[in-house]
């Protein structure tokens, strides 16, 4: 993957795919070191499948259970220094409180490290794609010039646009501009009004 | 700053339009995005087509929507467009800039895009 975002992508489809109704994204940027965490409440993973589930070569099955996006997040964060691990719990475990969390660990000074890239697209066209599901989206960036938090939450939108679908090209254009008025931070000509 | 009391006035557009609109939808664009969609450029792909398909003014008769690996995946990315009475219509190696001239010949015009077709690749 040419950015880190694809991955985050790549990887939040499965968690839609497990039938997830909450999907958490979540990334911590301070200073050189880059934390990812993908948490979500769907299906989860048996015990047996989580052990293989990082590792393209191993396998039990006779139809495709896993597939190539964590060991590719994996390497991603491994070739930098970093790690990445994965917890899940089955829905036939706990039928209750079920789900998947990755997290991955970047050092973003390495040489082999990925750039991040448009995060902001990969959020979109998650919504689009998955107008029913439910993103939540949180990124910091802490280092010498820059502390910006950007926050989305689709279960916010959704409640303010009472059946009109998420995925309505207006509404993903102003999602899409919301996050990146986050990024470019506060307008100081409009600060003085409050 | 946007705010979500713009989001509201977006809402009351909307309202009136998508009841109009459902039901609708002749034609189906599939962009495949499994990992090998994604990792070969499908994102800005399908982010073309949205974008094309609502600023030609094509929402009532045009769904764009997503998949996962279809299994070719060497081809990627693969888009696939589906129209009632008509063959399936699989363009492959897809960028943006294809998007484009695709949405303006074969969904605006009517017109299949050849050059781009699975078939002109594997002939």
């Amino acid at each position: 993957m040419k950015e880190l975002s694809l991955n985050i992508l790549d990887i939040t489809e499965n968690s839609v795919k497990a039938g997830a109704s909450l999907t958490s994204i979540i990334i911590d940027e301070e200073n050189n070191v880059l934390k990812l965490t993908i948490q979500d409440n769907g299906s989860g993973m048996s015990e047996e499948i989580l052990k293989g589930v990082t590792d393209p070569f191993y396998t039990t099955r006779t139809t495709r259970k896993v597939g190539m996006g964590l060991p590719l997040l994996k390497l991603a964060a491994e070739q930098t220094g970093g790690s990445m691990t994965v917890e899940s719990v089955s829905i036939v475990d706990d039928p209750l409180s079920h789900g998947t969390k990755v997290e991955a660990m970047f050092y973003q000074d390495s040489i082999d490290a990925t750039p991040l890239g448009d995060v902001v697209s990969t959020i979109c066209t998650l919504i689009q794609g998955h107008p029913d599901t439910d993103f939540y989206f949180r990124h910091r960036i802490l280092n010498q010039d820059k502390d910006i938090l950007v926050e989305m939450d689709t279960r916010q939108i959704r409640e303010v646009l009472d059946g009109v679908p998420l995925n309505e090209y207006e509404v993903i254009k102003w999602i899409e501009e919301y996050l990146n008025e986050q990024y470019a931070g506060p307008d100081d000509t409009e600060q003085d009004v409050t | 700053m946007k705010s979500l009391a713009e989001l509201q006035k977006i809402k009351a557009r909307m309202q009136d339009r998508v009841v109009l609109r459902e039901g609708s939808g002749d034609i189906r664009v599939v962009v495949g995005m499994a990992t090998c969609g994604i990792a070969a450029g499908a994102r800005p792909v399908l982010n073309e087509f949205v974008k094309d398909v609502s600023e030609e003014g094509l929402s009532d008769k045009v769904t764009v929507s997503q998949t996962g690996c279809i299994g070719i995946c060497q081809y990627e990315p693969v888009v696939e467009i589906f129209e009632a009475d008509k063959e399936k219509v699989t363009y492959v190696k897809m960028t943006a800039e294809k998007a484009k001239e695709v949405v303006e010949k074969h969904l605006k015009g009517g017109s299949v895009v050849e050059q781009y077709t699975i078939g002109a690749y594997q002939s």
